[in-house]
């Protein structure tokens, strides 16, 4: 198994977020969560990466428990993660922002590639290179969140969020980013709320309620259920 | 203009020993919102070790000239840094997760111990620093003199404020500093490894508080074990004068503080002195509360 959420619990407090989930995503796959919100996706997101700690079940990545180890191991094991609310460091530079993102590599030959090629895949990072982050526009620090999160030459890429706030045209730009991304290989795991645009680009889904899995089918099954249509997809879809 | 420029020659040379403390306590800030109220004793070690060792070489009869007294100061800078290090293990990583309150009361109780622990050992008198280690040359500049002791306090401590800066600024571990002041979740989402950033700011803040320490011991002859409190609290000042968390600032803040003490220790009473150190402190919190150079607010300690 590649990636393995396995009766995953999580608590805050008192208070039960995750109810024992179980995710599994293949190597190569885009797979997405979609849920309302407090439906427990960030959540999902932040115990793969380490930021919390399961109360019970756990994380695996190629049989390794990802769970017990600390946040930084699990970016050194090839999972990164464009955070929710992008969560660009502000009062740093564009570049030096990417650079982080590259922060456990010590080949400088490989950072560079990946730098240009991040460059290619948003040329708008480019032209700002040597802005402070903090005074791009949404979209661009969306873009340098993406950007950042794939420094660090992941296997895995979590994603949360990115469509939030971003006028549409930048949502489908983004999107077709996200699918050059997984052509190269790299496996791909998207939560959103725009559940449309996600089950398009995705090859599974998940449907997360109150800390539940209630739905796990291909996208397009997704796409076509009425169910889903009704909760996610503003009505019918016709 | 000779006693003006006296002043502030004099003013820089303790006002870099203000800005190296409150490098520590921004810090530190920067990193864990927390000001450290041990730091300020952390600055008395330092004076002590650097006493201790320049005695024990000198009566070894090791010390000779400007080599000895870096040897001292590096050591100092090791020794102190450790003691940060061992601080932030013992008093404040256990408390990380639980209120803010808490650390505060831990801060000002191992500052107590330090301050108690170098009396017990030490005793209470003041102790002189060996008088033949600091040069006695008086530089004559533009027909002012101007003592080369003063001159080396500035060149130090503005050499190691540059060094700071300079690694801040343009290594990855400073970056990786910075990001962890920044947003420290997103900092771990980098694969930083958060506490080893944390263990590192308590080791560099205290190492150059413990050369201050030192840099005072030389410049003044004497040391004692409450010195402490009055330049951890001026220096504290200073963090908030330049804007508390931003290392530009308590630079800026140190340095300009000093100034302000000394002209105004020279032209309107020297026993006024500290009072306009704090007034300093009182007019910044009003009128502006982000400090000089700050762009986020000290909302509580």
């Amino acid at each position: 198994m590649f990636l393995e959420l396995r009766d995953l619990h999580v608590k805050y407090g008192n208070v039960e977020a995750l109810h024992g989930i179980n995710v599994h995503v293949d190597e190569g796959e885009i797979v997405t969560i979609l849920g309302a919100n407090g439906a427990g996706k960030t959540t999902t997101l932040m115990s793969i990466s380490g930021l919390v700690q399961p109360s019970q079940g756990g994380v695996y990545f190629k049989g390794k428990a990802l769970h017990e180890m600390p946040s930084h191991a699990v970016v050194r094991e090839g999972i990164t993660q464009s955070p929710e609310g992008r969560r660009v460091f502000g009062t740093l530079t564009v570049l030096e922002n990417l650079n982080l993102g590259a922060f456990t590599s010590n080949d400088k030959a490989r950072i560079r590639k990946t730098r240009d090629w991040i460059f290619e895949l948003f040329p708008r990072l480019l032209e700002r290179k040597d802005q402070l982050a903090g005074t791009l526009s949404g979209g661009e620090q969306q873009m340098l969140a993406i950007g950042r999160a794939l420094m660090g030459d992941p296997k895995v890429l979590l994603l949360d969020e990115p469509s939030l706030g971003l006028a549409p045209i930048l949502v489908k730009s983004i999107f077709e980013t996200v699918r050059a991304i997984n052509k190269t290989g790299m496996t791909v795991v998207l939560v959103e709320q725009n559940a449309r645009a996600a089950l398009k680009l995705a090859t599974r889904g998940y449907v997360l309620e109150v800390g539940r899995v209630v739905m796990e089918d291909s996208a397009a099954n997704l796409l076509a259920n009425t169910d889903v249509q009704d909760a996610y997809l503003g009505g019918s879809g016709h | 203009m000779e006693e003006f420029f006296q002043q502030l020659t004099n003013g820089l040379a303790v006002g870099g020993i203000y800005a190296l403390i409150a490098l520590g306590y921004t810090m530190v800030y920067g990193v864990l919102k927390l000001i450290n109220f041990a730091h300020g004793d952390l600055f008395t070690i330092g004076a002590y070790l650097g006493f201790t060792l320049f005695t024990a070489f000198g009566l070894a009869g090791w010390v000779s000239g400007p080599g000895g007294v870096l040897l001292v100061l590096v050591m100092v800078m090791g020794l102190v840094a450790l003691i940060g290090f061992l601080l932030e293990r013992v008093a404040y990583r256990p408390l990380r997760s639980s209120s803010r309150l808490s650390a505060v009361v831990s801060a000002l109780g191992a500052s107590i111990f330090f301050q108690n622990a170098v009396m017990l050992i030490y005793g209470a008198k003041f102790q002189v620093y060996p008088n033949d280690i600091r040069p006695s040359y008086v530089l004559s500049i533009m027909g002012i003199d101007v003592p080369l002791v003063r001159i080396m306090m500035i060149a130090a401590s503005l050499g190691l404020m540059l060094a700071l800066y300079w690694f801040t600024q343009r290594t990855r571990i400073g970056a990786a500093i910075r990001a962890t002041a920044i947003d420290q979740g997103a900092a771990k989402l980098m694969g930083i490894d958060v506490n080893r950033v944390i263990s590192l700011v308590f080791m560099i803040g205290p190492a150059l508080g413990g050369v201050a320490g030192v840099m005072v011991g030389l410049y003044y002859g004497q040391v004692d074990f409450t010195m402490g409190w009055v330049y951890g609290l001026k220096a504290f000042t200073a963090a908030i004068l330049g804007g508390i968390g931003n290392i530009p600032g308590a630079m800026v803040g140190g340095l300009l503080l000093g100034v302000i003490e000394a002209l105004g220790a020279a032209y309107i009473s020297i026993a006024w002195k500290d009072a306009i150190a704090f007034l300093v402190l009182i007019l910044i919190l009003i009128i502006r509360p982000t400090g000089l150079l700050g762009e986020r607010v000290a909302d509580k300690i």
